[in-house]
């Protein structure tokens, strides 16, 4: 069989401002003719400029120095735009994160479709437009008619990447690069998206390069896997193979950190594990009969629960069930319209959001974000970082006391103390991710509201900070609101769960049990969803 | 549409209390600048204490400040701007005779400029850093350090005096030829709508000297814009799906990245207009142009209240009608908007 794709030892450079960064150091990889390839990695790893580099579309910075790659037998290394624009959307194409990005979004998304069967055949608009209509059936858009004239903000992110596999597809290309074509949708979304794009490559006799970091994903959906790590790729084999007995060190911590059905915390970073957490009895949070309105619509209709002192309670959902807005009302960041906050037996759902960080419970409810890049302030040092809260929650000066406090949340969330004058820029993902987590524990609040803590990490990273949080919670007793979209993260950290779906709670109950057994159709139907990762688990190819 | 519409009315509401406060304000300047009307317009320097006392009087100067306030409010509420001392014309009057002028100057400038920006902006923005983004900054940075009094005398010093192709910088058409019957106002407009192509010509000659150079001043923020947004626009996600897809060069740069670069100088637009129309008395001087704009500077000098805070009030509402159009269009051109 010979390949449709092939690269051959291929190097880039990037040109940056530090000097010249190598992206990759030597890639091989061959793709046959409908056959689907994985390729994981963390970031970094330069998996996502391997694809970019046989689409020709690196940015200007990048520069290939080596290596050869080969499509259809057709060197297309140094290939220029004449020889590109053909191949581009009609042989080979490419869907990408972020679809609604990836859309145009001053143009009806009809058009955009026809604008690429446009850019290959010559047909009529009216003809264009019969196909798109087609092809949007195709994938599986319901009232596609009305569709054509959407603009893409008008659409969900899981219609976007349907779209965006419409224009892919629309000129039947013989191989399909998928740039982390799931990464922010929901796992419903995911596993729809992902079923549409393998059985489309299966029934059209399309060879897809499945580009992701979730070891899952592509377990489930590739025939063959590729390991990279640092611009090389370290290990090659079918999935089973891969993940039964992983050859490479990389590959194995990789495997290891990824969360599974049954691993927990300890196990995921390789330590033994901590004995459950002893439930305190004590009363920390009760939310009742909460109500959340915007704009006439509820967000968050009737939502009870509580919390425990010391206890860890997960909230699960996909976007739109209502799980930020609860955790925002719980943090007393939003006003409820109605119902009762309880903390520590005192009605906090009465004080005004805008006037909360002068009450003396916003030192003991904070939060840590999802993303560590954006929600810490630019212009702060990471010791002015985790000072702020102490600053102005605690009122500390200036001064030892101020400094000795700062390490001391630096040291006990493993933040070495020389990275403290550095900025966020300055940080990687991980050492963010500790900088705010360090801030919020900084004035010793008894409750963290986690949102998505680890969503933005790669699976090595969020396996420490996920055995980070976990220890912090054990050390100081915190109770932890725990939000996240990764069911098998939630399992792991929490006690009991709550699953919310239209901004109800569907489901509660001790998470060993409802992640064996769920009750509600809706928690069977989100843990049916996640990508299996099973060794003996068969690739769901056609 | 109804949200456009909806939104352009919460916009116009809204901008009412900016106008009324303009008004006010521009009221007490007046009153709080040097000078005495009344004085100034008496029969002559060595006119009697009487006269001016009369005069004063008849201007409704020797009442207190707050009731001539409010007199005045009275008087813009039925529509009476007051009559200018200057030329003994209602201000109302002199103002709808004057504003075509002006208005067809910056139109015509303002289509100048963005003709010439437009395209030198997506030069610049194809090949940054290159010889021909080093010229249009060049280009741009000369229009606006060099004065329009001075690129205006340029112009007439090389075009009308040296090579003379350009007609008698002096008004807006040739006192020689015959003027179109006026329906509009705007002489080239008039012209057509008559058919007389002679008098276009001589309206459109008489025109092109002014507005290039208040092109030539413009060019710059609009030039720079248009090359910012591009390049913002070129590296973001959709343009390299467009390539991905195959999509030609063309339709990529021109439908792709132009129409979403081009939302941001929407906005330059009617603040450059809005500017232009008010800034442009240096023009309208140097070209001896019958605007608004030098009419306004005239009603200064001499100290003539209403024909000032007549012009004042005018350039506030155009200011308020610009943006309410660039609301709309910004409606039309982006769908997103219509939403929020």
């Amino acid at each position: 069989m010979s390949a449709l794709l092939e690269v051959e030892e291929l190097r880039v450079e990037f040109g940056t401002r530090h000097g010249v960064v190598e992206a990759l150091r030597g890639v091989s990889l061959a793709v046959g003719p409908s056959e689907t390839l994985g390729i994981v990695g963390e970031s970094g790893s330069g998996k996502s400029v391997t694809a970019f580099c046989v689409m020709r579309l690196l940015d200007r910075a990048g520069r290939v120095t080596g290596g050869r790659i080969r499509f259809r037998g057709e060197d297309i290394t140094r290939a220029g735009r004449r020889v590109l624009a053909p191949l581009r959307g009609a042989a080979m194409s490419m869907i990408f994160q972020n679809p609604r990005a990836a859309l145009n979004p001053i143009r009806p998304v009809g058009l955009q479709i026809a604008d690429v069967i446009r850019a290959h055949e010559a047909v009529s608009a009216r003809e264009a437009r019969e196909r798109t209509l087609a092809l949007l059936e195709a994938v599986r858009i319901r009232e596609p008619a009305r569709r054509l004239e959407a603009y893409p903000h008008e659409l969900s992110g899981g219609m976007c990447q349907r779209v965006m596999i419409a224009m892919a597809i629309a000129c039947e290309p013989s191989l399909l690069i998928a740039d982390e074509p799931t990464t922010g949708l929901d796992v419903t979304t995911q596993k729809a998206v992902m079923d549409l794009l393998a059985e489309t490559t299966a029934r059209r006799g399309m060879a897809m390069l499945l580009i992701t970091h979730d070891l899952g994903l592509a377990a489930q959906y590739c025939g063959r896997i590729a390991v990279m790590e640092q611009g090389r790729v370290v290990e090659e084999a079918a999935p089973a193979r891969l993940f039964g007995a992983p050859g490479h060190p990389y590959t194995r911590r990789l495997v290891a950190a990824s969360p599974r059905r049954d691993s927990t915390v300890a196990g995921l970073v390789g330590e033994r594990e901590a004995a459950p957490v002893a439930p305190t009895g004590r009363r920390l949070l009760e939310v009742s009969g909460l109500r959340k309105e915007f704009g006439g619509v509820a967000a968050v209709e009737g939502v009870s629960f509580h919390l425990d002192a010391g206890e860890s309670l997960g909230l699960v959902g996909e976007s739109g069930s209502g799980k930020s807005t609860l955790s925002r009302l719980v943090c007393r960041l939003l006003d409820p319209t109605a119902g009762n906050i309880r903390f520590e037996g005192e009605e906090i759902g009465a004080i005004p959001a805008g006037r909360f960080h002068r009450s003396p419970w916003r030192r003991e409810i904070q939060l840590v974000f999802q993303d560590h890049g954006e929600s810490l302030n630019p212009r702060f040092s990471a010791f002015d970082c985790i000072a702020d809260p102490l600053r102005r929650l605690l009122g500390m000066r200036e001064g030892a006391g101020l400094r000795a406090r700062v390490a001391e949340c630096a040291e006990r969330v493993g933040l070495p103390g020389e990275l403290l004058g550095r900025f966020p820029h300055q940080l990687s993902g991980g050492q963010k991710a500790r900088v705010g987590i360090a801030r919020a524990i900084a004035p010793g609040p008894r409750l963290l509201v986690l949102d998505e803590p680890t969503a933005a990490l790669d699976v090595s990273v969020q396996a420490v900070v996920l055995h980070l949080l976990d220890r912090l919670r054990r050390e100081a007793g915190l109770a932890y609101l725990f939000v996240s979209h990764d069911l098998n993260v939630v399992r792991m950290m929490c006690e009991r769960t709550i699953v919310l779906q239209a901004g109800r709670v569907v489901e509660e109950g001790r998470s060993d049990a409802l992640f064996a057994t769920p009750k509600a159709r809706y928690t069977a139907e989100l843990l049916a969803a996640i990508p299996h990762f099973e060794p003996e688990a068969e690739p769901a190819l056609g | 549409m109804r949200g456009i519409a909806g939104r352009a009315g919460r916009r116009f509401v809204s901008s009412l209390p900016a106008l009324f406060g303009v008004l006010v304000f521009t009221f007490l300047l007046m009153r709080v600048l040097p000078g005495d009307p009344a004085v100034f317009f008496a029969s002559g320097p060595n006119a009697g204490q009487a006269e001016i006392e009369d005069i004063r009087r008849r201007m409704g100067l020797d009442k207190p400040v707050p009731e001539q306030l409010l007199l005045y409010l009275r008087d813009i509420g039925t529509g009476n701007l007051g009559r200018s001392m200057t030329t003994g014309q209602p201000v109302l009057n002199d103002l709808r005779n004057r504003l075509p002028a002006s208005l067809e100057l910056t139109f015509c400038a303002l289509l100048i400029a963005l003709v010439l920006a437009v395209p030198l902006g997506i030069l610049a923005a194809l090949r940054p850093g290159s010889v021909v983004d080093h010229g249009v900054r060049l280009l741009c940075t000369l229009g606006v350090c060099v004065p329009t009094f001075v690129s205006g005398l340029l112009l007439i010093y090389v075009l009308y005096y040296l090579l003379g192709i350009a007609p008698d910088p002096t008004g807006r058409i040739d006192i020689f030829a015959s003027q179109p019957p006026e329906v509009t106002g705007f002489l080239l407009l008039d012209a057509a709508i008559a058919g007389e192509w002679e008098a276009w010509w001589a309206a459109a000659s008489q025109l092109i000297l002014p507005a290039c150079t208040m092109a030539l001043f413009v060019l710059a923020p609009l030039a720079r814009m248009t090359r910012a947004s591009m390049l913002a626009v070129l590296t973001s996600d959709f343009i390299r799906t467009g390539e991905a897809l195959g999509l030609s060069r063309r339709r990529v740069i021109l439908v792709y990245a132009l129409r979403n670069a081009l939302l941001p100088v929407i906005t330059i637009m009617g603040i450059v207009f809005s500017t232009m129309l008010g800034a442009n008395v240096l023009v309208e001087k140097v070209f001896s142009w019958p605007g608004v704009a030098s009419y306004a500077l005239d009603a200064l000098l001499s100290s003539d209240y209403a024909p000032v805070q007549g012009f004042v009030l005018l350039m506030a509402s155009i200011f308020v009608l610009v943006n309410l159009v660039v609301d709309l269009l910004y409606g039309l051109a982006d769908p997103r908007v219509s939403i929020g």
